[in-house]
């Protein structure tokens, strides 16, 4: 099973220096890029290998990028920008690349930075990620020296630089836009789309914001072409994916295994569950998707089926409930952290998370009231997409509304016996 | 024009805008909050959700949010969907989870946007049954009152302040539901547009502080439409007043001239008309020996009558009405009326006039300033001197970076978007003063120099962009090039504008912005020539015509003994001290028509109390030549009348064939407009007196009005008639039309559902356009057609300092330099001491330090002065803080000398 996103990383996980990086035939993709392929051809095989965005959307790459401005009249300067805030809870897939192999970030960001003929990228990191900090500015500076980042980038012409910023530490930073004005010294607040950051991103100026693991892929597609790509996954979707489990499994961890494998297969190298635990449900990826049950073990984890088993992909890091943990406390904890985490933009979010948070708390604590269910219920309608200014909320919502669907006799317990059964 | 349906009817909307706009457009009621029509959408509080459908057959549809969804043709949408009716009351009930409830004791009540729109969602039911957050408020200054507890966080305040008036120490901190919109510590807000505020924050974290000090409800306040007189641009205001006390002002919308904003001179200015130093009664000296004693109008008018009469003089004023001086001119005959202003101001008033009489150029509404894509300021410090014109200024360099936006297809009411992309462009915009300005922060390039080195500048740019204005010879390369960079961006502008005024009181520099203007003209361009003007009617007094002070004492010398007659004018704020004591001197009997005590009415030997602003009607001229009627809002206690009533029958002593005809202010304007035909369209701005609406007058008191049989119950039993008002259409009462009144008759924004300021827009034409009917307000002047510029040619020479000698000019502040609102104790609280300023170079000439006394020396004339440093200013120049109170008047600008008085504690 090819492994082409993780091969290089090491079972100490200590990054690779350039001269590893490059021994394992890094920094080939540049050469690749910037002497035989023009910046479409890059983004055509990009489009054609199917690779779908790792954040937790699931947009097509090449389509987004097929949107920025080309050609001698766009707006200059043009930015990408690697999504490396990190905050879903329950997701750490992106640090395990950014600590063990950061050049193929660097290379990943010089290649995709080409073709959309970007003239600098930001690595915009998880404040609380320290490690991956020391490691990504020593890898830069080592592609700087190395001529892969700078002015004439191997004489092609092409002149890219790469920055690292260092996140304030909020949710909302993960959020595209709200990167972006996170990233221009502003509160983290969503924009709204139309116009989209392809047009009018950072400074205003064209911008592409991917995640980092959608971007590492793009080197890999290149040196080994997009069928090559799409043969590495189950299904439709193309590629390999970083999958993770968390919660009381005997293994968490992460595996990157074929796109489309299924959720009992992940669960299967994360080694089942605890002794003494039976597994009662899982968000698929990362706290804002629904919950899965036990039915749904079979559901390949791509971009499509999870979505017609009614949730999402997301990132594909498996928060994991057993039965002797509170499926009230799980949610009351997800919402209050959604609460927290809300920017203060728009009143659905800003109001009617806390809102819930405090319901949830007081059901948790023996003081729910008849009605609370109701009120919850109708919140996850209220707080849908649309409704709101930006995805945070109705992601909120996501493990919610699942929580009342599958877990509903746990909930109206605490109301009826006025406690938590599992305290 | 797109077709749009609502809840299945057809619309006819403007494509260009979002469908909130056009739903309010069109008089259908949806609630919102963070939108606001000057500043457009944002999508924040979600609160005009409507339901939008694809198609005639989609069903089912999806919740949109009315402000930031263009009103495309083929829209359809509904208001009353109950998905959509649910999620508005929903959004409500968020809102109000934290809100304190407080209405009773909340200054907001009542006119309270917040409870307008949960009336009109239906939500009632409290269901949140948590604590509530709380918050601690600030301190903010004299003016505006901090309450954050009732925030529903819709962060216009914020938008507004920083993004509209360019204020920096005011933002929203913290996040979730505990973000917090204030100053970063307690102070004084630093924005001289802070006051808008109150009329921004759709509840009352920010109320007006100074109505809290005399508080009343909007439903309990009687009043008019009013134009603001605290600086010559002519704002439209709302006072209102309860038990004859002025208790606040409110922006009155007119799109043309102040929009939807005020400045705080103009909002906070107003209690001089509560003041203790009003005169009430009439005041006679019977002999030289005695003080002024108070009397009755009859005794009054008595004296009047034995006043010897052959022989007056009359000064009028350019803070009094046109009819004002229009009477006083009627008493003493033309050739007997001066304008009460130095001889230097009026020949700059009356050359700024001939410009825009017989020139190309045209003067700019302020809204016409707001739409200008390159402008160049001239000597102005525009903030301290025309506060809304900087204002407009700072709204102006957003629209050459429009055309950003518009490449990328971005509405521009979608505010946060457009200002993403815009970032920091700013359309060209260059401010040429002597010394720094507050604006330089917006502008593309600055110019500090003496007067009449900017007037070079100015002579430089209209050269470079017609050859045949007159060269300026031995201007450094610096300079030219400069002039160049200048010109080309007006040139490359559709609307270019140039700004210039009397604030430097430098000839020179409106002779250099005419050929500016007139140069751009050559050009075919559109140019604007906008020249700030000193006074309230400073315009309406030039082009009444007649002499000034000088003449005036030329002709009292000539015509022994003479009586003189002072209309609303304090001389000793316009001549030098020496100068005035020469006028009074020369005259037998000093009669003086004012509202204050002050130097001149100490000279009287008869003071006749007259109205202000608020408690009479009138005409002004703004600096665009607009002319504006103010109403009366009240009627005020003792014998205070309009100064044209008491002129007026002083005409009868002197038997004047008109007198008996001027019964009322319509006798009057159309007398004005009969002998003055430049005046003669002043009689179109308003409905006459006669005017009403199914047979009603217009309300003055609101339809809520309370406590009318009781407000004078300790004085009378039975509830006394209310006072007739025989100069307007609108009536000192609750009684008469609920109609909309036409535009220049709007006593108040209110309407059914909308009791707050927001039901303005039931009064446009169109949400953000004209007020039904048109925009009160005639322009008297408009620009000429000639062949060819007929250029000014005489190029200053450049300014040369002296050894020992200092150019001093005047300097203001927007807080001190005008003579009533710093009578208001918020505006006197702000009030910086008066100082002289000298560059640092100068400091070292004159071996002084800082904050040192010294004596400023021109002539015969000398005053005392702090000493500040101004590191702004060219060397060679002092700027003197003018207009201020205790600082008398000082011609400049003037070479001076300067003496050091004392040193400072801690110098040498």
């Amino acid at each position: 099973m090819e492994k082409p996103l993780t091969k290089n990383i090491k079972s100490d996980r200590q990054p690779l220096s350039l001269e590893e990086y490059e021994s394992t035939g890094g920094y080939q993709a540049i050469v690749k890029a910037l002497k035989e392929l023009s910046p479409s051809e890059i983004t055509d095989l990009v489009k054609k290998s199917n690779l779908k965005g790792r954040g937790g959307a699931g947009f097509p790459t090449g389509l987004k990028w097929s949107f920025v401005p080309m050609g001698e009249d766009a707006p200059r300067p043009k930015y990408i920008i690697a999504n490396a805030d990190e905050m879903e809870p329950g997701t750490f897939k992106d640090r395990l690349l950014l600590e063990g192999d950061p050049h193929l970030l660097v290379e990943a960001m010089i290649v995709s930075g080409y073709a959309i003929r970007a003239d600098l990228g930001y690595i915009f990191l998880r404040w609380a990620y320290k490690d991956a900090e020391k490691c990504l500015r020593k890898a830069i500076q080592e592609a700087y020296q190395a001529g892969y980042l700078g002015k004439n980038i191997l004489g092609s012409g092409y002149s890219f630089d790469l920055k690292l910023h260092t996140s304030a530490g909020r949710y909302m930073c993960g959020e595209e836009t709200g990167l972006l004005n996170s990233l221009e010294g502003k509160r983290a607040n969503p924009r709204s789309k139309p116009p989209y950051p392809q047009t009018s991103g950072l400074w205003g100026k064209p911008t592409i914001v991917n995640n980092v693991e959608t971007l590492c892929n793009i080197p890999l597609i290149v040196n080994n072409g997009p069928e090559w790509f799409k043969g590495l996954s189950l299904t439709d979707d193309g590629g390999t994916k970083i999958y993770g489990a968390s919660g009381k499994v005997k293994r968490p961890g992460l595996w990157e295994l074929p796109m489309g494998t299924t959720l009992g297969e992940i669960l299967e190298h994360a080694g089942g569950m605890q002794e003494g635990l039976k597994f009662r449900g899982a968000l698929p990826g990362g706290a804002s998707t629904d919950f899965l049950v036990q039915d749904h073990l079979d559901v390949k984890m791509d971009f499509t089926h999870v979505q017609e088993s009614g949730s999402r992909l997301g990132t594909g890091t498996i928060i994991v409930l057993d039965d002797k943990t509170c499926p009230v406390a799980m949610v009351q904890n997800l919402e209050h952290f959604f609460a927290q985490e809300s920017c203060g933009w728009c009143t659905p979010c800003r109001e009617g998370l806390p809102w819930t948070a405090k319901l949830l708390e007081a059901i948790e604590n023996g003081q729910g009231q008849p009605g609370d269910l109701e009120l919850l219920a109708a919140h996850t309608n209220l707080l849908g997409p649309g409704h709101t200014f930006c995805a945070l909320a109705p992601g909120a919502m996501e493990p919610l509304q699942s929580a009342l669907k599958y877990f509903g006799d746990d909930f109206q317990r605490h109301i009826d016996e006025k406690r938590c059964p599992w305290r | 024009m797109a077709k749009i349906f609502v809840d299945g009817k057809a619309y006819e909307v403007d494509e260009s805008k979002n469908l909130l706009d056009a739903c309010l457009s069109l008089g259908l009621d949806l609630p919102y909050f963070c939108w606001h029509p000057a500043m457009g959408s944002v999508g924040a509080c979600r609160q005009c959700a409507v339901k939008q459908y694809k198609d005639e057959d989609d069903q089912h549809g999806m919740i949109v949010m009315a402000c930031m969804t263009p009103a495309a043709d083929g829209t359809r949408i509904s208001i009353w969907d109950a998905e959509a009716v649910d999620f508005r009351a929903t959004v409500i009930e968020w809102l109000m989870m934290n809100h304190p409830h407080d209405c009773p004791v909340c200054d907001e009540g009542g006119e309270c946007h917040l409870q307008d729109m949960t009336v009109m969602t239906g939500h009632n039911y409290r269901r949140y049954r948590f604590n509530k957050r709380t918050h601690r408020n600030q301190y903010l200054g004299p003016f505006i009152n901090h309450e954050m507890n009732r925030c529903i966080e819709c962060y216009r305040c914020v938008r507004y302040y920083r993004e509209l008036a360019g204020g920096r120490d005011f933002d929203v901190y913290a996040a979730h539901d505990l973000v917090y919109f204030g100053r970063h510590e307690d102070g004084v807000l630093e924005s001289a547009f802070s006051g808008n505020l109150v009329e921004i924050c759709p509840t009352g974290v920010f109320t007006d502080k100074t109505l809290k000090q005399h508080y009343t409800r909007k439903w309990d306040l009687e009043t008019a439409p009013s134009i603001c007189i605290h600086c010559g641009l002519g704002c439209n205001t709302i006072p209102g007043e309860r038990y004859g006390m002025l208790r606040r002002i409110r922006n009155r919308y007119n799109r043309q001239v102040n929009g939807y904003f005020l400045c705080d001179r103009g909002r906070y200015g107003y209690e001089f008309v509560n003041s203790e130093y009003r005169i009430r009664y009439p005041f006679l000296k019977t002999d030289a020996t005695t003080e002024l004693q108070a009397t009755t109008r009859a005794k009054a008018l008595e004296h009047w009558a034995d006043v010897e009469k052959t022989n007056i003089i009359g000064l009028g004023s350019p803070r009094a009405s046109l009819e004002a001086n229009f009477a006083l001119r009627t008493l003493v005959g033309e050739d007997r009326f001066f304008a009460g202003i130095s001889a230097k101001d009026a020949r700059l008033v009356s050359t700024a006039l001939e410009i825009l009489k017989t020139g190309p150029a045209r003067s700019p509404s302020l809204h016409d300033v707001e739409l200008a894509d390159a402008v160049f300021v001239l000597g102005e410090d525009l903030t301290n001197s025309s506060p809304m014109l900087g204002f407009a200024l700072r709204q102006s360099v957003r629209r050459k970076p429009m055309e950003i936006a518009q490449k990328l297809k971005i509405w521009d009411w979608d505010d946060a978007a457009v200002r993403e992309a815009i970032q920091q462009e700013k359309g060209p915009l260059f401010i040429a003063t002597p010394a720094d300005t507050k604006l330089d922060e917006i502008a593309t390039g600055t110019y500090r120099g003496a007067p009449q080195d900017l007037a070079r500048l100015g002579f430089a740019v209209a050269h470079a962009l017609d050859a045949n204005a007159p060269p300026v010879l031995d201007l450094s390369n610096q300079v030219r090039s400069l002039a160049e960079e200048i010109a080309k961006s007006l040139r490359d502008a559709e609307y270019p504008l140039v700004i210039t005024g009397l604030s430097c009181r430098s000839e020179e520099l409106l002779q250099a912005a005419a050929n500016i203007a007139w140069a751009l003209c050559e050009l075919d361009k559109t140019a604007q020539l906008c020249f700030t003007s000193p006074e309230c009617n400073s315009i309406g007094l030039g082009l009444i015509g007649t002499g000034n002070l000088q003449d005036a004492l030329i002709a009292l010398k000539e015509s022994e003994p003479a009586t003189l007659v002072i209309l609303e004018n304090d001389l000793y704020r316009r001549e030098t001290g020496g100068f005035v004591d020469k006028l009074f001197n020369a005259a037998k009997h000093v009669v003086v028509l004012d509202y204050l005590e002050n130097g001149t009415t100490q000279k009287a030997d008869m003071v006749l109390p007259v109205a202000t602003f608020a408690e009479g009607d009138g005409t002004l001229i703004n600096n665009e030549g607009r002319a504006q009627r103010y109403f009366q809002v009240f009627v005020p206690a003792g014998e205070i009348r309009e100064s044209w009533r008491w002129l007026r029958d002083m005409m009868f002593a002197e038997e004047h064939a008109e007198a008996k005809d001027w019964q009322n202010l319509d006798h009057v304007i159309s007398a004005l407009a009969e002998q003055l035909p430049v005046l003669s369209q002043v009689k179109e701005i308003a409905p006459s007196a006669e005017f009403r609406i199914i047979g009603q007058k217009i309300p003055r008191q609101p339809h809520r009005y309370s406590g009318r049989t009781a407000m004078q119950a300790n004085i009378y039993v039975s509830e006394p008639k209310p006072p007739e008002d025989p100069d307007s259409a609108l009536s000192f009462s609750m009684e008469g039309t609920s109609e909309i009144p036409p535009a220049a008759l709007i006593p108040r924004f209110w309407q059914p559902g909308w009791n707050s300021v927001q039901s303005l827009n039931k009064f446009q034409s169109e949400v953000a356009g004209p007020l039904i009917g048109g925009d009160p307000g005639i322009r008297l002047i408009e620009p000429q057609k000639i062949a060819k510029a007929n250029y000014f040619q005489e190029v200053p020479s450049r300014f040369q300092s002296k050894e020992n000698k200092w150019e001093a000019f005047p300097l203001y502040h927007i807080f001190g330099s005008e003579e009533l609102s710093v009578l208001s104790p918020g505006i006197a609280e702000l009030t910086p001491t008066a100082y002289l300023a000298i560059s640092s170079a100068s400091f070292e000439a004159l071996h002084l330090n800082e904050n040192d006394k010294v004596a400023v020396i021109f002539d015969d004339q000398e005053i005392h002065l702090t000493l500040k440093s101004l590191p702004s200013l060219p060397e060679g120049v002092v700027g003197i803080f003018t207009g201020f109170p205790g600082i008398p008047y000082f011609d400049l600008p003037n070479w001076v000398t300067i003496r050091a008085i004392s040193k400072s504690e801690g110098s040498e």
